[in-house]
């Protein structure tokens, strides 16, 4: 693997096989959009039952290397693998029961803007369970209560905040109990007291449910509270992998720079 | 009128070009069309939104081609053909050209601009990424629905226009062109063959497909913001409408020189 360490990986990073590895393995993925390289040979390694976040300047890729986990995209170069399934070639069948696992909040939510609240939180359930409508709709109401937005049912999208749209979004990503769940973003564009009540969800789902998260997020408060370990992306790689208390500590010109929000280092301001 | 053409031109060959995926993209609604009785809710609920969205539409344009074609008619009729054909002449170009092609344009448009609009909008707020990723197909919970109720709906839809401007053409004829009420329906009897309002039903299933079509496909490939949504849904209503007359006259070549020519 080619990636820029701080600090020498744990034996365990170093080049597993996908194919037995319980987890999700990002082998060298390169995507372009036209001209713009914008993956250019990431790797990573996410483990079973862990929350990993992805930080990073914005533009540079985060919520398409998510979009490639559940294969909304497609790369270049490389592979990526969930459960020792290689996801970029999967037949549409397994592919689809691998998504019904996978939870995924939106940068911008993506509620369906016809549908009201229950029934964008219910439609998983309507369409991947024979469950009776009373019974999804009561699943939907838990969903919301579990992120402040009790009431808020009956409601279209577009009669909610923001903030309310993403917590919504939430609601959504778990209402089947998956066991990962993609956030991109989660706590943007909330207040503080909100954002830490989402950060409060995030750790429960793991402890309690075990669900494995890979998290995008600007928030470093946030990404301090929730990581197990932290990944940053820069130009199309990850350039540094380390726990908490390796970030802390990491004298990382780029990390360092990134969670002390300077202007001036190796990132660069614009 | 040179820059019109050329864009006339540039539509048509971006219509060919993407004819091949979108014939790909039919192909896949067809496929999911066992899952009809499952989607019947999603399918009625769009049948609903183009029968009453489009009837005060409908009614307006159908009295009026009606009351035009009989006023017409007879201008071109006077002191040639006598009156009694009048009927003819309006129940035969209603039937088969005026009521399957104008419903296709008029309703057709508004509904192509209505589905190209929606799906873009979904594709571009990542509505229809958020639904692969709930491993739920599009294709059979979007386009399907949306394209059966097309398909079914317009011919209804002809059907009534038919009817209308039948009626629109005899008031027009008895109330303003002096041409007696019997007469009138005397003409409309006398040539009238099944053929020509099942040919004209045929074409306007047809029509409820190429505007499904164009539609759908246009609005499921928007790229770009509330810009590209804007440009796709112009490009599926231009589609559509060139498609609909070019395939009115293949159609017209294929059901009344060949299907129906010994009837
Ligand atoms: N579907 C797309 N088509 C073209 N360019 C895209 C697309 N998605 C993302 N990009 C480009 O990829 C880059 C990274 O985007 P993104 O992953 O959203 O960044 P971020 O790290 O802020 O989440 C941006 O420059 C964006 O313009
Ligand atoms: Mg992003």
């Amino acid at each position: 693997m080619q990636q820029t360490w701080d600090i020498p990986p744990p034996p365990d990073q170093r080049a597993p096989d996908p194919a037995t590895f319980n987890g999700i393995v990002v082998e060298g993925v390169s995507k372009s959009f036209g001209p713009k390289k914008v993956l250019d040979g990431t790797d990573l390694l996410i483990h079973k039952g862990e929350t990993l976040v992805i930080i990073g300047r914005s533009g540079e890729g985060k919520s398409v290397l998510l979009k490639h986990i559940v294969r909304l995209l497609e790369p270049d170069a490389g592979r990526i693998w969930a459960e020792g399934h290689e996801v970029s070639a999967l037949e549409h069948g397994p592919l689809m029961d691998l998504r019904k696992r996978f939870g995924f909040l939106f940068q911008g939510a993506a509620l369906f803007d016809s549908m009201s609240i229950c029934k964008n939180i219910g439609l998983m359930l309507e369409e991947h369970t024979d469950w009776p409508r009373r019974r999804i709709r009561e699943r939907a109401c838990e969903c919301l209560r579990q992120v402040g937005l009790e009431g808020a049912e009956d409601k279209l999208p577009s009669e909610l905040s923001g903030g309310m749209k993403k917590r919504a979004g939430l609601a959504r990503a778990i209402v089947m109990e998956p066991q990962y769940i993609l956030y991109d973003e989660p706590t943007t564009g909330l207040d503080p007291i909100t954002s830490d009540a989402i950060n409060d969800l995030i750790i429960q789902l793991q402890k309690e449910l075990g669900v494995t998260s890979i998290v995008v997020t600007h928030d470093m408060p946030s990404a301090f509270k929730i990581a197990d370990r932290m990944a940053m992306l820069s130009r199309g790689r990850i350039v540094f992998t380390g726990t908490v208390d390796e970030v802390r500590t990491t004298t990382h010109p780029m990390v360092r720079q990134f969670i002390e929000g300077r202007s001036h280092g190796p990132l660069g301001a614009f | 009128m040179k820059t019109i053409l050329a864009a006339i031109g540039r539509a048509v060959i971006e219509g060919l070009s993407g004819a091949g995926r979108g014939l790909l993209l039919l192909r896949a609604i067809v496929l999911q069309t066992h899952h009809a009785w499952r989607m019947r809710r999603e399918i009625a609920e769009q049948m609903q939104v183009i029968a009453i969205g489009s009837l005060p539409l409908v009614i307006v344009t159908s009295i009026f081609v009606g009351a035009v074609t009989a006023v017409q008619a007879v201008y071109q009729m006077q002191a040639y053909v006598p009156m009694k054909f009048l009927g003819t002449v309006i129940s035969k170009s209603v039937f088969i050209e005026l009521g399957p092609v104008l419903m296709a344009l008029v309703v057709g448009s508004r509904l192509c601009a209505n589905y190209a609009a929606e799906l873009g909008t979904m594709k571009v707020t990542e509505q229809l990424d958020a639904m692969n990723i709930m491993a739920i197909d599009p294709v059979r919970y979007l386009a399907m629905p949306r394209f059966w109720a097309a398909v079914l709906m317009i011919p209804v839809v002809t059907v009534f226009c038919d009817a209308i401007a039948i009626l629109g053409g005899y008031v027009a004829s008895v109330m303003t062109l002096d041409v007696s009420s019997g007469v009138f329906i005397e003409g409309l009897q006398m040539f009238y063959k099944h053929s020509d309002l099942l040919g004209g039903l045929i074409k306007s299933f047809v029509f409820g497909g190429i505007i499904a079509m164009s539609g759908i496909y246009f609005g499921m490939n928007t790229k770009g913001g509330a810009e590209g949504v804007g440009r796709s849904t112009m490009t599926a209503v231009v589609g559509s409408c060139l498609s609909v007359l070019v395939g009115d006259y293949l159609l017209a070549i294929v059901l009344f020189q060949i299907v129906f020519e010994k009837t």
